[in-house]
């Protein structure tokens, strides 16, 4: 007999999650010791990890300012870990006091932990749910009660879409979610790849290994296959790039080489809506 | 802030960029590294600060190093590279002019004081961390406990509440849990039901399917399967069930435990076997009825290989009046009691008695020597029905007529054979009744046909395949042309011509007679106003067209207004006219019925009184009548085709003529065939005459080529 679809998914801590993987290259201490030697052994291949999730923060303010720049004050954040520091809502409502941030994630530790640090923030909030159900997102009273879908909303699908076998249909979600967007919305997105590693390719495949291991699967997709998670969205300049080469504020050739690895880009939905 | 490159600000800049270029690789912020400087400008201005102090306080390296952490800057590395800047370049860019020695040593321990604040502020920072995540572990594990608590809770309720029954079994057929619902279908206690294996649960009328299906599920080939199910309650009572089994399997995939679910269906199959009674016997005698009567019965003819079969079909005679002069109830418990007496006449393996409705009933045999069987069956019947039914004190005669059809099986559909019955059940009920008759091919041909002209009749006269031939009247005094007689035909497309005799008595049975009466009228009427045109009057008046009315069309009530319309259309004289009518339909005949037949006559349309002598006339009614022609009948005529003719035909045909002329009547023959026949009665005093020694009937043109020889010779 399946699970019904009400019954939650149990927990297990003794399993490495990737939320806390990625919080322990970032230096954070919000992780246990499955985790830390999940991420340890991945970076015995690429021990430039750190940088890549680095620069994937980094990214994700700039594209986040743009967003506020354009005037949109609406962020879905969707695979959004565990808070640590730099968070959308600490970038946008440090900038525009007021803007509405809900955060998205399906690992219930980084959800409990999201409230935690959320409480008190009228402004946003978290949500339980899967990027592959759409619909369980764009439903939720959490996400209803801050985010008004008739207007422009950036939608963040930062370093996610890579951990969305092909099985799952990661396509089909991102354009369920594009067909909710108002006219104007933006996509903010990065996405592992082998292009841009600065190592032979089966080192890199080592580190992938290591989430095949911990049953966390990651999907390293060409720069042609992420540029379809465009569609429907006018790519906004410089298009589907490297991260550092995204609007840049210092000098890209001052960024560590792994940074470069893997792509990122921000899509604008045309005035007609689909 | 601008600062002179050369003064403390700039030095303090430049001290605070060495400073960030340093640590900011090795920091994890997602900030720009002039954000970051931005961030280590204050620290580099409290280091420079403390450096100088009048008095010193470590306490600010100590912020400061709690700081960096605060920055993110949480690697190692981080606190090393900042303690490698502030060695080398506090003092060269802020500590001009001081005591070198002096600068150096607070240098030295501001870096301890930063060393520690840096190491307790991580540590403070790492615990809250490990605090924060551990907490927020725990909180999602309190929220799943909690939600798969509700959620067991919910299987559990769904479990217990279910109307279905439900029950576990290990592979083994152990059972380990039951539901209420399947605990109430059994009865008896839970540890009754769990102590016997499944496999024990074995009933007598298990399909044989059932049990390779279970082996089949336990050893994993078969995920579930779905059977009616019989088990002995422990009460020893039968309980019938749906059963769904599906396998279980564990997360890896191999098969754990089988799932049970039972619907009970006891009652609804003991209702079924009722509707099934139900629809199958009759509710007034308990016997089958015509459902089951034809299912047994095709079951018999598609049996095959050179059996036999034989069939009793049962109509009582004189049911009705029974049931009009007694009532329903009297009918009802007489149909009981003949029900209750045929039951008994069919008692041998392989006989059926069923009650097809009404008054009919059926046996049917299957035994080995049919012929013989079904024979003695009938007159079993025929004799079982002998002896009164007494009913309300009233001693009731009943007989039946029963048509008998025996015969090989596989030839005959079960509706075929049936109808045969009930033709041959009708032949022996016109043949008096009580008794029986064997079926007849040639009879049921004929009936089947008869029916088959019956039902065509209406297609036929709207197809216009009805004709009309005449046959000539001859005046016997001179040998001419007076008239002719209407004589329908119909030209069926597979039968060919068929003749009055044939269909009239159906079309009169049908009512089709008035509407085929009337076109007959019309197309005869219309055809003597033709031979008037073409011939004139003449002197011995009109060419009259003789036509037959049937006793139906006598007691239409458009009979008057109808020829009256008719004749006006065609613009011909009622005299032209005549209407025969046979004797044996005015025969008791009162004034209603002559009415119409007067008020024709008065208007100047001829009478024929057709058939003369067949019936019982009353001779002393004649003159009643309002005919003014006797239509001698061929039998009177066929005595004189001899010579020399029967002497005492001739004297009573010389008797109707001299009646008949006393009466003021014109005597017509028919049937004369020969000249000597026609000389015969010519002299007997016979005014006109019709036959084959004239002409046999036929197409208009035939009677304008006899006039007109009339006319000319």
């Amino acid at each position: 007999m399946e699970r019904p679809a009400w019954a939650p998914r149990s927990i297990d801590i003794l399993v490495p999650s990737v939320a806390r993987i990625y919080d322990y290259y970032l230096g954070g201490s919000y992780n246990f010791e499955v985790d830390r030697e999940a991420a340890r052994k991945a970076m015995e291949f690429m021990p430039g990890l750190p940088k890549i999730m680095q620069a994937n923060r980094a990214f994700m303010r700039r594209a986040v300012r743009f967003a506020l720049d354009e005037g949109i004050t609406q962020f879905l954040d969707i695979g959004s870990g565990i808070p640590t520091f730099g968070n959308v809502h600490e970038i946008a409502q440090a900038v525009r006091p007021g803007s509405r941030v809900v955060y998205v994630d399906h690992d219930p530790v980084a959800v409990t932990h999201s409230e935690a640090v959320l409480a008190g923030n009228d402004d946003a909030d978290v949500v339980a749910a899967d990027l592959r159900k759409p619909q369980d997102i764009l439903a939720s009273p959490r996400l209803q009660r801050l985010i008004d879908l008739n207007r422009p909303v950036a939608l963040l699908l930062v370093a996610i879409l890579h951990f969305v076998e092909d099985t799952d249909d990661p396509c089909g979600a991102v354009a369920e979610l594009r067909d909710a967007l108002a006219p104007g919305s933006l996509l903010v997105l990065t996405h592992a790849s082998y292009e841009g590693i600065p190592l032979p390719p089966e080192r890199s495949e080592g580190a992938v290994d290591v989430y095949q291991d911990i049953r966390n699967p990651l999907i390293m997709r060409s720069r042609e296959e992420i540029a379809r998670f465009f569609e429907g969205y006018d790519m906004v300049e410089p298009g589907l790039v490297p991260m550092p080469h995204w609007r840049p504020e210092t000098a890209p050739e001052d960024e560590d080489p792994y940074a470069f690895s893997g792509f990122a880009g921000v899509g604008r939905t045309s005035g007609r809506t689909a | 802030m601008i600062a002179e490159p050369d003064g403390p600000e700039g030095r303090l800049r430049r001290l605070t960029t060495i400073w960030s270029r340093a640590v900011f690789p090795v920091t994890s912020t997602s900030l720009t590294r002039p954000e970051f400087e931005e961030q280590l400008l204050p620290l580099a201005r409290r280091l420079s600060g403390a450096l100088r102090a009048r008095v010193f306080d470590a306490g600010e390296g100590e912020a400061v190093g709690a700081a960096l952490v605060g920055a993110h800057c949480t690697a190692p590395d981080a606190l090393s590279r900042s303690l490698d800047c502030v060695d080398a370049y506090l003092v060269l860019y802020c500590g001009e002019g001081g005591d070198q020695e002096d600068l150096r040593a607070r240098s030295a321990r501001l870096q301890h004081a930063m060393a520690a604040g840096f190491a307790r502020a991580l540590r403070e920072r790492t615990l809250a961390e490990q605090e924060a995540i551990a907490q927020a572990a725990l909180r999602a594990q309190g929220v799943v406990a909690q939600a798969l608590h509700a959620s067991e809770a919910r299987f559990r309720a769904v479990f217990e509440g279910a109307a279905i029954g439900i029950g576990i079994a290990d592979l083994e057929g152990n059972v380990l849990q039951i539901n209420g619902a399947l605990l109430r279908m059994f009865g008896g206690s839970e540890q009754t039901l769990r102590i016997r294996n499944v496999r024990d649960w074995t009933h007598a009328e298990d399909a044989p399917q059932v049990w390779r299906l279970y082996e089949e599920l336990v050893r994993g080939e078969r995920e579930h399967y779905h059977v009616e199910k019989a088990f002995y309650r422990p009460d020893g009572t039968v309980l019938w069930t749906n059963l769904t089994v599906s396998l279980l399997r564990d997360p890896d995939g191999n098969p754990q435990y089988q799932l049970a679910l039972m619907e009970d269906t006891t009652e609804r199959r003991l209702l079924n076997l009722r509707l099934r009674y139900e629809a199958t016997h009759d509710a007034l005698t308990g016997l089958p009825n015509r459902t089951l009567f034809f299912e047994r019965l095709e079951k018999v003819l598609s049996a095959g290989d050179g059996r036999r079969f034989g069939l009793c079909y049962l109509d009582l005679d004189g049911f009705k009046t029974i049931n009009d002069s007694l009532g329903h109830a009297a009918g009802d418990r007489l149909l009981v009691e003949v029900a209750d007496r045929l039951q008994a006449c069919a008692t041998a393996p392989g006989e059926m008695v069923a009650r097809l409705g009404g008054d009919e009933f059926v046996a049917l045999t299957t035994g080995t020597d049919t012929q013989r069987e079904v024979d003695e069956l009938a007159s079993r019947i025929l004799n079982a029905l002998v002896a009164p039914i007494r009913i309300d004190g009233r001693e009731l005669t009943v007989r039946g007529s029963i048509g008998v059809v025996e015969g090989p099986v596989g030839e005959r559909s079960a509706a075929e054979v049936l109808r045969s019955a009930d033709i041959t059940m009708y032949r022996a009920k016109s043949a008096g009744g009580n008794r029986f008759e064997l079926a007849d091919p040639e009879a049921d041909a004929r009936t089947i046909t008869r029916h088959g002209l019956t039902t065509a009749l209406p297609a036929a006269l709207d197809r216009g395949e009805f004709f009309i031939e005449y046959q000539p009247l001859v005046r016997l005094g001179d040998g001419s042309v007076r008239g002719a007689e209407a004589l329908v035909r119909w030209l069926h497309p597979q039968h060919g011509v068929l003749g009055p005799d044939r269909f009239i008595p159906l079309a009169e049975h049908t009512g089709l007679i008035v509407p085929l009466g009337r076109w007959v009228m019309e197309q005869s009427v219309r055809q003597a106003r033709e031979w008037r045109e073409r011939y004139g009057d003449g002197t011995e008046g009109p060419l009259r067209i003789n036509v037959n009315l049937s006793p139906c069309q006598l007691t239409h009530p458009g009979l008057v207004q109808e020829t009256v319309d008719i004749l006006e259309r065609t613009g011909v004289a009622p005299d032209a006219l005549c209407l025969e009518v046979t004797e044996s339909a005015l025969i008791g005949a009162d004034d209603d019925l002559l009415k119409p037949l007067r008020r024709l006559a008065e208007m100047g349309v001829d009478i024929a009184l057709d058939d003369f002598g067949t019936g019982y006339s009353n001779l002393a009614n004649l003159r009643r009548l309002p005919v003014s022609v006797l239509k001698l009948d061929r039998s009177f005529t066929q005595g004189m085709q001899q010579f020399p003719a029967d002497p005492v035909d001739l004297k009573i045909v010389e008797g109707i003529v001299a009646l008949a002329h006393s009466l003021d009547l014109a005597v017509t023959v028919e049937g004369v065939e020969t000249g000597a026949q026609a000389e015969q009665l010519r002299t007997l005093g016979c005014d006109t005459a019709q036959g084959w020694y004239y002409a046999r009937p036929g197409p208009p043109d035939r009677l304008h080529e006899l006039a007109l020889a009339d006319a000319t010779g």
